[in-house]
């Protein structure tokens, strides 16, 4: 297994080196940069709309470690939020009745309170719970066996990576063996109603590029998984999220090792979407990591950029109307949410 | 003039045929769009004869632009290398069908 940017010493898990890499070629002389491509759509400095998306981050830990990872997460990160932060949260959504909270990680199941949160948000009534689950976690050891039922009983929507319906383009991404376990993993869910037709059980799947290219038709796409996975697993599903890259942390250090970073960044460019900026989630989305600092959106957070209201900068200042009247903070990596049809924890949004 | 025939960057350049005589460039690019859109056949399906086609005119950036379609579209490698197998064999094809042309010939000259 690869160990995480920050246990190999790759000098891109220092965060200022990544934001090197983005400030640097082809920004200085041939490309726009994102500020100049938002300025005279009117949409600089941008604005968040209505808070509706509360986005957690419960660790770094995870029992993969994945190519593309934008987190860097894996077994050798400790980083995970505790019982303090995680009962903050619980307050901040009960008073200020945020619609959706969307648990993520690294693997967010591996935090020891990670049950224990999913109840006490069924109990304060949040309308919808989404775990974004990697899979493979549920086969990853007995304790984990019964996820599938524990998510029915407290009815989480169920968000899954799966980046392609075969083991090929899975494995190389995600792990060898992923792709074998994380098909057992979605006839499980299935077993339990889990992305049947009908059902409110929502299973959706994330598909990413499997390397410095961009996604295509999302709807072209699930129709492609569909078909595949129905033929060859007898797998349901309901929605698949088509996924851009975006080119930070793990993936900034392919396309970089891979000598991809210009003509990715320029396809990024070239395949600006205006009409997808009105759509990107961090307008309506707060990343709360698992220190309790909050950020625009997950990739923010994983360039240490906090929410520009140095006020309400942490759970425990957290102030909605300061929030929600906020400046969101940009860079360059921001292309990977407006290029093509857009790209969001929701999958397109143009 | 470039050192070499061929440059990656020319791909982009495609549309600057127009400099030169846009009236048809314009009528190109439009036919070129509407060719391509979903039709009867999917737009995977043209992305993939496409791929073929480009490997049997041996054009660097068809293939190029077709290969990074065909991955955008989720097209797997195996389902790609098939698309230029149906290119290589009515390539093939047609080079060996002309062989009955050859003995036709020889058939007709001989004793």
């Amino acid at each position: 297994m690869i160990k995480s940017l920050k246990a190999s010493g790759n000098k891109l898990a220092m965060i200022k080196n990544q934001l090197k890499v983005l400030a640097g070629e082809p920004f200085q002389t041939e490309l726009p940069t994102f500020v100049e491509k938002l300025k005279p759509l009117g949409q600089f400095p941008l604005k968040p709309n209505k808070l509706e998306i509360f986005q957690i981050n419960l660790g770094y830990m995870c029992n993969q470690v994945c190519k593309h990872c934008h987190v860097d997460a894996g077994p050798d990160r400790n980083e995970i939020m505790t019982k303090q932060h995680l009962e903050r949260c619980i307050e901040i959504l009960r008073v200020n009745k945020i619609p959706t909270v969307d648990l993520t990680g690294g693997a967010p199941e591996m935090n020891p309170l990670f049950r224990w949160f999913v109840e006490e948000l069924t109990k304060i009534g949040v309308e919808e719970i989404i775990v974004r689950s990697n899979l493979t976690i549920i086969r990853a050891n007995k304790k984990y066996y019964d996820l599938p039922e524990f998510f029915k009983k407290h009815n989480v929507h169920v968000v899954s990576s799966l980046p392609y319906y075969q083991a090929g383009k899975t494995d190389a991404q995600r792990g060898d063996g992923v792709f074998a376990k994380s098909i057992k993993a979605l006839q499980e869910l299935n077993a339990v109603g889990y992305g049947i037709e009908g059902s409110n059980l929502k299973l959706d799947l994330v598909y990413n590029p499997n390397g410095a290219y961009l996604p295509s038709d999302q709807a072209e796409l699930e129709a492609e998984f569909k078909k595949n996975l129905k033929k060859d697993f007898d797998i349901y599903f309901h929605n698949l999220f088509a996924i851009t890259n975006i080119p930070i942390s793990r993936f900034l250090d392919y396309l970089v090792a891979s000598d991809n970073y210009e003509e990715y960044m320029e396809k990024l460019v070239m395949a600006f979407n205006p009409a997808a900026v009105e759509g990107v989630m961090c307008k309506n989305t707060i990343s709360v990591d698992w220190d309790g600092y909050m950020y625009d959106c997950d990739f923010n957070q994983m360039l240490d950029m906090k929410v520009a209201d140095k006020s309400t900068q942490h759970i425990d200042d957290f102030d909605l109307e300061k929030l929600e009247v906020r400046t969101i903070s940009i860079n360059q990596h921001c292309y990977g949410c407006t290029a093509g049809a857009g790209s969001s924890c929701q999958g397109t949004v143009a | 003039m470039e050192k070499s025939y061929y440059n990656p960057k020319d791909l982009k350049k495609f549309g600057d045929i127009a400099e030169f005589e846009p009236k048809l460039a314009e009528k190109f690019f439009d036919y070129y769009g509407e060719v391509f859109k979903e039709g009867a056949l999917t737009a995977r399906e043209k992305s993939l004869i496409a791929l073929a086609v480009a490997h049997t005119e041996q054009c660097p950036y068809c293939i190029d632009a077709y290969t990074e379609d065909a991955l955008t579209r989720g097209v797997s490698e195996a389902q790609m290398m098939e698309a230029v197998h149906v290119g290589a064999a009515i390539k093939s094809g047609a080079t060996l069908v002309h062989g009955v042309q050859m003995m036709n010939k020889v058939k007709k000259q001989s004793m």
